[in-house]
């Protein structure tokens, strides 16, 4: 049994491996994604809310505040009175972004030292906060330059986001890609698999031989799994190496985790893939999940944002436990108990998926 | 004497990824309102010489008249008077037979008026009144060809292109198919027929016979021979000749010794979808190195037996047993006694030969020398040695099927399911093929074998012959013959029908 499963396996590398055609198919497009999401996906926020508190009240901070007011990118400013009540605008949302002042400010500058400022971003709204803070920064550094021409004052400032320290949105992006290519990747070659037999006519020769099914989808998720976790792997190397993205959790824990989710993934291709009869229908089928699959996986939008019935409905969604899993493991370092109580969910669905493909893998045969 | 409909001058032909011409210096006339069949191998240039002729290739050398207008550049032109039939026709299998003849019928801008006259017609013709409704992608494989012609035909072409349009198709079928283009096409119509069948090939009133790229043989093919065997006799003959030789695949050839007499039996096999019985209560037993041949036309359950037998459908009742081992119940087991070699080729296209011989040594249990030796010897035997890192798709009809044969009969089965092994492959290679099932029988391989071929029928040491589901009538050949007071398989394959329809 050992041994046609191994011939089974090498059989599959080679189908996906041979054809040039599918070969660059699997490589190009996802390395391509991860490219030009990570460049091109820093969008221009305009009508950006600001809570200003200004507790210098000089010439100096109220020059530095005109600034921001004279620029295109702000709109509404707040102006509040003590740090309880710029909380309460950053936290209700009124402001998506704060500027503190410090009272010692103008008199720092003037004597030609370093003044420090505040800038304080909402991180829940990962992509307004990181685009709005780079606006302040920009015009802060401004300011600065023009104030200290001739002079060696210079204005440090800080920004500080909430509910996300060190916001880093490329690093988000990218650890969130890594994830949701996985998927795709394992998507695509196993939704394809059974597909492409049965229109290509060589299924009922392998159902002829004395291959049972068990082996032959044993071949069909080894394979393709094999394929999407070098290359998740190729592509979490590029992000660390060429994007400079940290790694903070540990590599085992991460190569663990892939492969569960690439397992539980691996059933729901191959369910499509049994239902299809041909490799257009494989395809559609696999969008058909992964469309809903990203959008519910917490990437797109917060779950927490979502209305009740949908939050629930991400439970269902195996990219959801991986993308928490991927983010927690890159971006800081996840605690093994907390991967866990998003692996069990990962098994679990992957004992469904592929269970279920198994089942019904077996009641088309008769 | 008619005018000329074609006229083919020095063509030349050669595809950009070959080193050999497919079509080489080919000068032919057609006259006008004649049928003219194309023969020839698989791979000889018969679809490379259609394709010229209506346009769809440009030649390198060479001029091509079709009625007096240059295909490359009148392709419009042509377009208007072709009806133009490929391999494969271009039906919407989605769409239902009325919707594909009326798609088709707007295409070819045929006036309204008489729309409801032609329809009928065809619909006599096809026998498909009764599918009007249904799916073209759900009919059986004659229908869907007898579809397809319907749709060339609309229009009354005045030349009518059919690249082979009888594979796979039964022989009553097949004879519906000639009957159609005779009799619907108008007196005008200039018909070409590519084909691999010599019954058909011999009954045209010129022939065209082509082997690698050059016409080997052009005229009435009344005078290559009178009848069908006298005439493939001839064709074999100038393409080279066939001498009958032992098979060397069988000469090496041992089986593992056993007591079992009937190493497949089916008992009561039956195959039940709603209230329909597309088999019903099937009992036959297999002797040992019997080839036994399931005949019948389209749709009859004879591939749904065969498929039963191999495991591929479930009976609704009944067993099929191989080596006295159930099928349903130890499927693994059961299997690794079969070779099996369908009817469409197969294998895996993007695996080279060597890796699709690697492949299938490997899942049927064969490993280390032995898998090496039995590879090297099926690769001798039939002469894979110079495609071994080619990929099976590039390989001609005739070698894939020499292919699908080594990679089933790789791990010495003790039997041998057959379905449809030889449609579209040329005689000599045919005759081949059987030479090699022969010598496997002698050694006690057990054959099961379905097939369109009533020549082919010849070969088989039993015939059963279905027809709606049942098994009509079983025995030799000879007993067959006779029971149906003829003297040829193909008139008795028809007398047996008709008898058992008339009951």
């Amino acid at each position: 049994m050992l041994k046609r499963i191994i011939a089974l396996v090498k059989k599959e590398f080679l189908i996906i491996w041979r054809d040039p055609k599918s070969r660059m198919l699997i490589i190009i497009p996802p390395i391509m994604q991860l490219f030009i999401f990570a460049y091109a996906m820093t969008m221009e926020v305009r009508n950006i809310d600001m809570a200003i508190l200004d507790r210098s009240n000089t010439l100096e901070s109220r020059e530095l505040i005109s600034k921001f007011e004279s620029s295109k990118w702000f709109r509404k400013f707040i102006y509040v009175k003590n740090e309880n009540e710029l909380r309460k605008s950053i936290e209700t949302q009124k402001a998506h972004i704060a500027l503190e002042i410090n009272s010692d400010f103008s008199s720092k500058i003037k004597r030609g030292k370093t003044a420090d400022v505040q800038i304080i971003t909402d991180g829940r709204q990962t992509n307004t906060a990181a685009i709005a803070g780079g606006y302040a920064n920009e015009i802060i550094n401004k300011y600065s330059d023009e104030f200290s021409k001739g002079k060696n004052t210079k204005i440090n400032f800080e920004t500080r986001s909430w509910y996300n320290e060190n916001l880093e949105y490329m690093y988000y992006t990218l650890a969130s890609l890594v994830v949701l290519l996985a998927m795709v990747i394992t998507l695509l070659l196993t939704s394809l698999s059974i597909a492409r037999e049965r229109e290509l006519g060589t299924f009922d020769q392998l159902i002829v031989s004395p291959c049972t099914p068990f082996e032959i989808l044993a071949g069909k998720t080894i394979a393709p799994m094999g394929v999407a976790l070098s290359l998740s792997m190729f592509m979490a190397f590029v992000a660390v190496f060429h994007f400079k993205m940290p790694f903070r959790g540990s590599v085992i824990l991460y190569l663990i985790s892939t492969v569960i989710a690439i397992l539980s993934i691996t059933g729901v291709g191959l369910f499509v893939s049994a239902l299809s009869k041909t490799q257009q229908q494989a395809i559609l089928g696999a969008f058909t999940f992964q469309t809903p699959a990203s959008l519910l996986s917490g990437f797109i939008s917060p779950i927490e944002d979502m209305p009740r019935f949908f939050q629930y409905l991400t439970f269902l969604d195996p990219l959801r436990f991986y993308m928490v899993i991927g983010k927690g493991i890159f971006l800081k370092n996840m605690p093994l108990q907390d991967v866990i109580t998003n692996l069990i969910p990962l098994c679990i669905i992957a004992i469904i998926t592929l269970g279920g493909a198994m089942w019904l893998f077996n009641k088309q045969l008769d | 004497m008619n005018e000329s409909a074609i006229e083919i001058k020095n063509l030349t032909y050669k595809f950009n990824s070959s080193d050999s011409y497919a079509l080489e210096d080919i000068c032919v006339e057609i006259r006008k309102s004649t049928i003219s069949g194309i023969v020839g191998p698989d791979s000889a240039g018969k679809t490379t010489l259609l394709r010229c002729i209506t346009g769809l290739l440009t030649p390198q050398k060479g001029n091509i008249r079709t009625f007096n207008l240059n295909p490359t550049k009148q392709q419009e032109e042509i377009n208007k008077i072709l009806g133009y039939m490929p391999q494969k026709f271009g039906l919407y299998e989605d769409l239902s037979v009325e919707e594909n003849l009326n798609l088709y019928f707007q295409l070819k801008e045929i006036p309204e008026s008489n729309k409801n006259e032609i329809f009928e017609k065809l619909y006599h013709f096809t026998n498909l009144e009764q599918f009007k409704k249904r799916a073209a992608g759900k009919l059986s494989g004659g229908m869907k060809q007898k579809l397809g012609l319907a749709c060339a035909l609309l229009g009354k072409p005045d030349l009518l292109v059919l690249d082979e349009p009888s594979v796979g198709v039964d022989p009553i079928s097949r004879k519906e198919l000639m009957k159609m283009v005779k009799e619907l096409s108008s007196c005008d119509t200039t018909t070409i027929w590519s084909t691999t069948y010599m019954d058909e090939a011999q009954s045209f009133d010129f022939c065209i016979v082509l082997n690698k790229g050059k016409i080997i043989y052009k005229g009435k093919p009344f005078n290559l021979g009178k009848n069908t065997k006298e005439f493939e006799n001839k064709i074999i003959k100038i393409m080279g000749g066939y001498k009958e030789k032992e098979s060397f695949l069988a000469k090496d050839f041992t089986l593992k010794k056993t007591d079992i007499e009937c190493p497949v039996r089916a008992i009561g096999l039956e195959k039940k979808y709603g209230d329909f019985y597309a088999v019903k209560n099937n009992t036959f037993c297999i002797k040992k190195g019997e080839i036994f041949g399931l005949l019948g036309p389209n749709g009859a359950g004879k591939s749904t037996s065969f498929k039963m037998m191999c495991g591929l459908t479930t009976p609704s009742a009944g067993s099929a047993k191989i080596m006295n081992i159930d099928i349903v119940k130890n499927p693994s087991k059961a299997r690794s006694y079969i070779g099996y070699m369908a009817q469409k080729f197969s294998l895996y296209g993007s695996l080279d030969v060597l890796g699709n011989l690697n492949f299938f040594a490997s899942i049927y249990g064969l490993e280390g020398k032995e898998k090496e030796t039995e590879i090297k010897k099926v690769a001798e035997v039939f002469e894979l040695e110079p495609f071994l890192k080619q990929d099976a798709k590039e390989l001609s009809l005739g070698f894939k099927q020499r292919l699908a044969l080594a990679c089933a009969i790789m791990h010495k089965p003790p039997v041998l399911f057959l379905d449809e092994p030889t449609s579209g492959v040329d005689p000599i290679a045919r005759k081949e093929f059987w030479s090699h099932i022969k010598g496997l029988a002698k050694k006690g391989v057990t054959t099961m074998v379905t097939t369109h071929f009533m020549d082919e029928a010849e070969y088989c040491d039993r015939i059963s012959l279905f027809f709606k589901g049942e098994a009509i009538a079983t025995g030799t050949p000879d007993e067959l013959q006779k029971k149906a007071h003829t003297k040829n398989m193909e008139e008795a394959f028809s007398v047996l029908i008709e008898r058992s329809q008339t009951k």
